[in-house]
């Protein structure tokens, strides 16, 4: 589900660029960036949860795989 | 490559013989939310942004040289006819020691002009906000100098350029949005 939050676009390529070309680049857009004002009674994590993930709300949390792990689908390319 | 044009983006009068004023609009020339600063920002960041935004990056990029050299018509303008003992009394005698009346890259404190005013993070939200705020911030500065001169010549023409600080941030706002589009489209690989 959290794949929502990342988008991808293919950067121009030059059959002249020196190295292969890495055709799909991807970025985050953490999910602050749809919520102008937090309403109220959002649903919450137990407390547990929230202090291993950094936030209350389900609604703000954004992983972020390291891009190093192909597996992931993030990693550039 | 560029197409130069050899007028200003618009008219730049200066109708009082203020000195004074110069030591101030240098905040714009070479300060941190200045001309330079803006147009080396964007100019910059533009390689990594997405294909998307690239060209607003680079117009909004280019119109800031044409605010760069209005920011510099006017400097050139109040300093360029005053004496040492005039520079002096405006403030400006360190520049002079320095500069002469030529034109320097330094915030109106004296400060030179460094690359640590920009950034460039590489992650495309973070970049437009930074670009946003800019916008911002040069607006603010933009009011203090219309505040601090009684010449109306040069007051308008600083109102022009407040005004596009209005519009860049407008459009790089509208940047985040095209970036944060697609959300809802699923994706297969």
């Amino acid at each position: 589900m959290f794949d929502a939050q990342w988008r991808d676009y293919m950067p121009y390529v030059s059959s002249n660029d020196p190295c292969p070309p890495i055709r799909v680049k991807w970025y985050v857009v953490p999910p602050n960036q749809y919520i102008a004002f937090q309403p109220m009674n959002l649903p919450q994590y137990s407390l547990d949860e929230a202090l291993r993930r950094g936030t209350l709300w389900p609604a703000l949390y954004s992983p972020y795989p390291s891009r190093r792990e192909v597996k992931g689908g993030k990693a550039n390319g | 490559m560029w197409i130069y044009e050899k007028k200003l983006q618009y008219p730049v009068k200066v109708s009082k013989c203020d000195p004074r004023m110069a030591r101030y609009l240098v905040e714009q020339y070479g300060g941190a939310d200045g001309e330079l600063s803006a147009a080396l920002r964007y100019l910059n960041q533009r390689y990594s942004i997405p294909d998307k935004v690239v060209g607003l990056l680079t117009d909004i990029g280019t119109e800031e040289f044409a605010h760069l050299e209005m920011i510099a018509t006017m400097i050139y303008k109040l300093t360029k006819d005053a004496t040492p003992e005039q520079l002096e009394a405006a403030g400006l005698g360190t520049h002079y020691v320095n500069h002469d009346s030529a034109l320097y890259y330094n915030n109106a404190a004296g400060v030179p002009w460094t690359a640590a005013y920009i950034q460039a993070k590489g992650d495309p939200i973070t970049d437009l906000y930074e670009d946003i705020a800019a916008e911002e911030k040069a607006r603010a500065t933009y009011q203090w100098l219309i505040d601090y001169t009684d010449d109306v010549d040069i007051q308008d023409s600083l109102k022009f350029l407040r005004e596009r600080e209005i519009v860049h941030s407008m459009r790089f706002k509208e940047a985040v949005e095209i970036l944060k589009a697609d959300r809802e489209q699923k994706k297969f690989y």
